[in-house]
Parts: structure tokens; C-alpha cells; sequence
């Protein structure tokens, strides 16, 4: 573990739109959590959402509004680096703000979103990610008493590339026993408003995950996204499971003096 | 090509290139014609086209074969009746082949060597029979006007060669320039599709010869939307494809639910890109495709040829939802939005808005948490097709900027902040 002397950074938390609303747990965990790694954590009032769930149905034009305010409330020079505990909201900043700005170029509208959306492409990341390359740690002095499977969800599998950096964090914490998922990499089958335009089809993957995580023995499936959580812990919960879901960030935050209740 | 002795015809589009082929076949005199395995032929329905006019197509590939026997639709690009099982297709050899030439022997069982003998007993009488043979061609090399053929069973080599007349529909861009080019989708083709090193059969023919094959060749450059959609900077990429069903055999929606629901001889994740391009996003099942998929990004990790399918999906929605400009038939077009997305688009105004002033969000917040003993556990409607299967979120009492305000950034507060 890092000295509080050694890191003098300061970050702008985004617990994402759909923590803020309806996991506010996951948005504490990181305050404590990179609190007590040494880093200030900010969390600017003007922040709504990133623009992904517009962006991914079809409404570029709509999420662009999104993300000139999102740049506008992050892009300040007081942060060092902008902190979300979501793989694809992480995603929706780094690789599809670009896209627009370009995409906007091309439609004949100038550099002007392009530049506006630059200051906060390259200094953003999803929390694990930021533990990892940032901070350099991979034990964060968790404890978690528990036998736990991780579910690498997509976007940050694969548009983000996060590896094994998830998996390097969890084994680190103390009595935490990490058993592998079968079938990790598939989608969980959330997909934003896939959930709801293919309902069945969306159900059919989500119900083959819950059997997996159910498979491995785990008390807890933890993920790196709650928007994929929502969906496998709803599954979850009409179908009893006897696994439930936890956010990472969550696990990471627990310690022996004060553990996830 | 043309020096080599072969005829070129173009096709605009699916009914040209149908017209071209049957009057073709009509002036040798055939009235039959055997088929190598080709995904242009299925996408413009040249044998319906053919039945039409008179003339039998049969299909040789022994998946595609089944397919046309069990009077079906494929559901594969690379294995067609990869949705039959052995049983099935035994019942069809021996209800079907009788009908269409040489019967499946007697006491046919499923045994994967029994039902595949009984395919080349049945096949043989059509190779030796057939006059013409038409085709497709997984590339051509214009250095050379070649057409090249990759396949597996032999059944394409049988018609590239025996048939007097060969004719030859192919999509415009499979055109690689050189052999160099070639050589590197020789190898990425077969890795991709059957995981062998190499496949069994590469035919390659340039025009005709005196001494052996076809004494005539025709070529029919299909265009069908390619132009079109070559002129969308997004979409283009889809056009790089090589058919290797990779994307198919990685998506989750297609293993779920399965080739035919993409209601094109496209399935699968490159169905959903290519088929609203080729034919437009007008027909309900054409604007649905884009959706048709979580954007998972399976299917561009595993593509040989780098498709960002999860990119152009949403492009796709894009068009559907806000319409757009787009080309067709070579003249710019502005396309109105689908029908059935308004209650959506005004959903998304409503988000933006919200979105736009964290005022409004915070007060839409707390009324969601004052009111939260009564959210029920099941929604009408829309929201139905979430609490089918899956329990909602409950709110919390408190967001997660109301503590943070509360607490001070979680400094005084009795829960666990600092
Ligand atoms: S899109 Fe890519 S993976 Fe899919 S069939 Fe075409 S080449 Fe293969």
C-alpha cells in the first residue's frame, strides 16, 4: 500500500448516471477506497451522464450535449484524472468521444466537439485500470472473507482491454478466494436497451450466466459495471439464486475494521 | 478475363443479374443446371428466378443440398443446415431424393458416411448430366481475371470443370488485385471459417481453354447495393468481408436465436450490418437487425478482417431512429426516421433534458426515493419485457449526490466514508 505522502493526486469521481440513482454504495466504496489510498476524490455537482445509452440506441446527435457538459465538469486542469467504477461508461469517454468528435468532422461541423471532448479523452479511467497503471497497486489492504467469480463484462473486456488487472485486485485481498467463471467472456446479455427490444434473447444469456456463477460454488459474482449487475442480479433475484452480485469497488473498499455489510 | 474468353455482363441489381443468368442458361437450350455453393446466387433468389423460367437448379454443396430438399431456408453461411440434425436428414433423403433424381438406397440410416454416400450416388447423375454449372467466387484477381473457389467437398471442382457452359455471379467486391493479395485471404479464409490451415479444394480459372473445363464462361458482376454502400464512410466496411461466419459462430444472439431469425441468407452479426445496407432500412425486419445484437464486441474481436460490426450497428441505429442521408442507386437520399421509435425518441429528449440540468435530475431523484415503497415489482408495457425475468433495482434512499452533499464528500458521515 501507497503513503497518503507519497500520492499527492487528486481526482474527479463519476460514479456514472445509474450509480448515482441507484447505486450509491458503489460511488461510497470508491471514496473510501481511493481515500484511503491517498488520493483526493472530488465529485463535481455538474455531472449527469456520459451519453452512452443515447449514443448506443442511435441518438449521436442527442448524446453530443452529454458529452461537451461531461467534458466541461471533468476537463478542469485541477483534476489529474477522471476515476468511473464502469467499464463501459469508461469506454463510452475514451474510445466512442473521439468517434464523435470525428464523426462531426466528417458531417461538415468543424474541429470545435472534437477539441471540446480532447481534454478528458486521455485522462480517464475505469477504477481498476486507475488502481493498477496509475497508482501501481494491486493490493489495496481489502479484506473479504468470501469465495467470490468475476464476470469480465464486455465493454471493459474488450473496448478497454482491462486484462487481468480485475482479477490481480481481487486476488490480493485478504481471505478472498477467486474462482474462475466458465464462459467468462460471453455477454451477460444486458446491452443497454437490448435488454428491452430483445427481452427473450436478453433473459436466455443472462439466465446461461447466473448458471455459470451458480457452477462455480461462489457466494458473490462481482463485476467491474452495475449496469450488467442490474441485469444478472435481477436475473438473480427472480431466479433465488444462492450467488448475488457485488460491485468490485465494493470488495476493494472492505476491510477487516470496517467490512461490506 | 474478356481476353481469356470469358463474357462479362453487369447487374445493377438482384433482378438484372436473375434476367442475365436465365436468358444465359435459355440460349444453350438446358433446361437444368448444377450449383456450386454461393451466397450471391441466394441473395438475389436466382433459383426461384430459374424455377420461374422453367429451368431446376441444383444445389451440390451436401448442406445446401439438404436445405433444398427439405424445401428450407439456410441458416448458416458456412454450414446451411447446421439446424438439422442427422435424423431429420435422413427422413428428407429418403422422402426427397426420388423426387429430384437418383433415390437414397435402401435402408438409408443416419450414419454420417450412410447419409453422405447417398448425397454423391445422387450427386454424381446430376455432375454428369449437367450442361451448365453456375456459381460464385470467393475472390478474383484482377491481375489475371481469375475467379477462385474455396470449398471442402469437391462437389464445386465437379462443376467448375465438367459443365459445358459456366456462369459465374459475383458481388464486386471480391475483386483482390494481385496474387500476393490472394495468398493472404487463402490463409485467413480457411483459419477463420473451418480453423484447418488449408482447405480441401481451391479451384482457380481464368476464362476458358480449348483443351479441358467449359467452352464458355460468363461472369455477372453483381452490384445489388454494394455501390451504395461503399459510399457510406461508416458502413463501408462491411464490404471488406470474406464470409467466414467467424462473427457467427462467436455472437450470442445467433447461437440463441439461431440463423433464420435474420430473415436473410445473411445471418448472424454481419447479416445485421450488411443486409439493411444492401436492402435498405425501409422493411420492419430490416430496421430491427441493427438492434439485433448487445454490441458485445465478440464478433469484431474474432473478425479477420477487422469489421467493426459493433461501430456500424450502431451507425445503422442511427439511420433508423434520426434517418439520414444515404445513396441509392448512385443519387443521394434523405431518409425519414422508421416508424414505432417516437415513444423512444421522446424518452431520449426527456433523458437529455434531464441530463442537461443536474437540477432536474436531483429533483427526479428524490421523488424516486420518497416514493420508492410503492415502485412495483412488476411493469406494464414497455417495462414488462424487463420484469419478465428479472427483478428491478430498488432505489435507494438516498443518491449518491444527495450523501455526498449530506456527508460533505463522506467526511462526517456515520457509514463508512473516511
Ligand atoms: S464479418 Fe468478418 S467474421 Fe463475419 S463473416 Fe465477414 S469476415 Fe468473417
Amino acid at each position: 500500500m501507497i503513503g497518503k505522502e507519497e500520492l499527492a493526486m487528486r481526482v474527479a469521481l463519476f460514479p456514472t448516471c445509474v450509480n448515482d440513482t441507484l447505486y450509491p454504495d458503489t460511488g461510497r466504496a470508491v471514496v473510501k477506497l481511493l481515500t484511503r489510498l491517498g488520493v483526493e476524490v472530488d465529485f463535481p455537482m455538474g455531472q449527469t451522464c456520459c451519453g452512452q445509452a443515447h449514443y448506443n440506441t442511435g441518438y449521436r446527435h442527442q448524446a453530443e450535449p452529454l458529452a461537451r457538459r461531461f467534458s466541461d465538469v471533468f476537463g478542469s486542469d485541477a483534476y489529474d484524472a477522471i476515476v468511473t467504477p464502469s467499464g463501459s461508461c469508461g469506454a463510452m469517454v475514451r474510445e466512442l468521444y473521439p468517434r464523435m468528435g470525428e464523426r462531426a468532422r466528417a458531417e461538415g461541423r468543424g474541429d470545435g466537439l472534437a477539441r471540446r471532448l480532447a481534454p478528458v479523452v486521455p485522462k480517464t479511467y475505469e477504477l481498476t485500470e486507475f488502481l493498477v497503471d496509475v497508482l501501481g497497486v494491486t493490493d489495496v489492504g481489502a479484506c473479504y472473507p468470501h469465495k467470490v467469480t468475476y464476470h469480465p463484462t464486455c465493454h471493459g473486456l474488450r473496448s478497454l482491454g482491462l486484462g487481468e488487472r480485475p482479477a490481480r485486485l481481487l486476488r490480493a485481498v485478504k481471505g478472498l478466494e477467486l474462482v474462475e467463471l466458465p464462459g467468462a467472456e460471453e455477454c451477460c446479455g444486458f446491452g443497454g436497451t437490448f435488454a428491452v427490444k430483445n427481452p427473450d434473447v436478453s433473459a436466455a444469456m443472462g439466465a446461461d450466466k447466473v448458471r455459470h456463477a451458480e457452477s462455480t460454488g461462489a457466494e458473490v459474482l462481482c463485476a467491474a459495471d452495475n449496469s450488467c449487475l442490474m441485469h444478472i442480479g435481477g436475473t438473480m433475484a427472480r431466479l433465488r439464486t444462492a450467488v448475488r452480485p457485488v460491485h468490485i469497488a465494493e470488495i476493494l473498499a472492505s476491510t477487516e475494521e470496517e467490512p461490506l455489510s | 478475363m474478356t481476353a481469356a474468353g470469358g463474357t462479362v455482363h453487369w447487374a445493377a441489381d438482384a433482378d438484372e443479374a436473375n434476367r442475365i443468368v436465365t436468358r444465359l442458361v435459355r440460349e444453350t437450350g438446358e433446361t437444368e443446371v448444377v450449383k456450386v455453393k454461393s451466397m450471391a446466387t441466394q441473395e438475389i433468389g436466382l433459383n426461384e428466378a430459374l424455377e420461374e423460367a422453367g429451368i431446376r437448379a441444383y444445389e451440390t454443396d451436401l448442406a445446401e443440398l439438404i436445405v433444398q430438399l427439405g424445401a428450407d431456408r439456410p441458416s448458416h453461411i458456412l454450414v446451411p443446415a447446421i439446424h438439422r440434425n442427422r435424423g431429420e436428414i435422413r427422413a428428407i433423403f429418403a422422402r426427397e431424393m426420388g423426387r429430384w433424381g437418383r433415390p437414397a438406397p435402401d435402408g438409408l440410416t443416419d450414419s454420417p458416411r450412410d447419409l453422405a454416400e447417398a448425397a454423391r450416388l445422387h450427386l454424381r447423375e446430376k455432375f454428369l448430366r449437367a450442361k451448365v454449372g453456375v456459381s460464385g467466387a470467393n475472390f478474383m484477381v484482377a491481375e489475371t481475371g481469375t475467379l477462385v473457389v474455396v470449398e471442402s467437398e469437391g462437389n464445386g471442382r465437379m462443376c467448375l470443370t465438367l459443365p459445358e457452359t459456366l456462369i459465374s455471379v459475383v458481388g464486386i467486391e471480391k475483386v483482390v488485385p494481385t496474387w500476393r493479395d490472394l495468398e493472404v485471404f487463402l490463409q485467413t479464409l480457411p483459419r477463420s471459417s473451418t480453423a484447418e490451415r488449408m482447405n480441401p479444394y481451391t479451384s482457380t480459372w481464368t476464362g476458358t481453354t480449348d483443351t479441358d473445363g467449359p467452352r464458355a464462361f460468363h461472369l455477372v458482376l453483381l452490384d445489388n447495393g454494394r455501390t451504395d454502400t461503399l459510399a457510406d464512410e461508416v458502413g463501408r466496411q462491411a464490404l471488406r468481408c470474406i464470409r467466414c461466419s467467424a462473427c457467427l459462430n462467436v455472437c450470442p444472439v445467433y447461437e440463441r436465436a439461431g440463423g433464420h431469425a435474420y430473415g436473410s441468407v445473411y445471418p448472424g452479426p454481419i447479416g445485421a450490418i450488411l443486409s439493411p445496407q444492401l436492402r435498405g432500412t425501409a422493411s420492419e425486419i430490416d430496421a430491427s437487425l441493427p438492434y439485433a445484437s448487445s454490441l458485445c464486441g465478440a464478433c469484431y474481436e474474432v473478425c479477420p478482417v477487422a469489421i467493426d460490426i459493433p461501430e456500424v450497428l450502431v451507425h445503422l441505429r442511427e439511420r433508423v431512429v434520426q434517418g439520414g442521408e444515404v445513396t441509392r442507386r448512385g443519387v443521394k437520399v434523405t431518409l425519414k426516421p422508421a416508424k414505432g421509435h417516437a415513444a423512444e425518441r421522446a424518452a431520449m429528449r426527456a433523458a437529455g433534458l434531464a441530463f442537461a440540468r443536474p437540477g432536474v435530475l436531483r429533483a427526479g431523484l428524490r421523488l424516486a426515493s420518497r416514493t420508492r415503497r410503492f415502485h412495483p415489482r412488476t411493469l406494464p408495457g414497455p417495462g414488462r419485457a424487463w420484469t419478465a425475468t428479472r427483478e428491478l433495482p430498488k432505489v435507494p434512499a438516498e443518491s449518491f449526490r444527495d450523501w455526498w452533499q449530506r456527508t460533505g464528500g463522506g467526511k462526517d458521515d456515520g457509514r463508512g466514508g473516511k
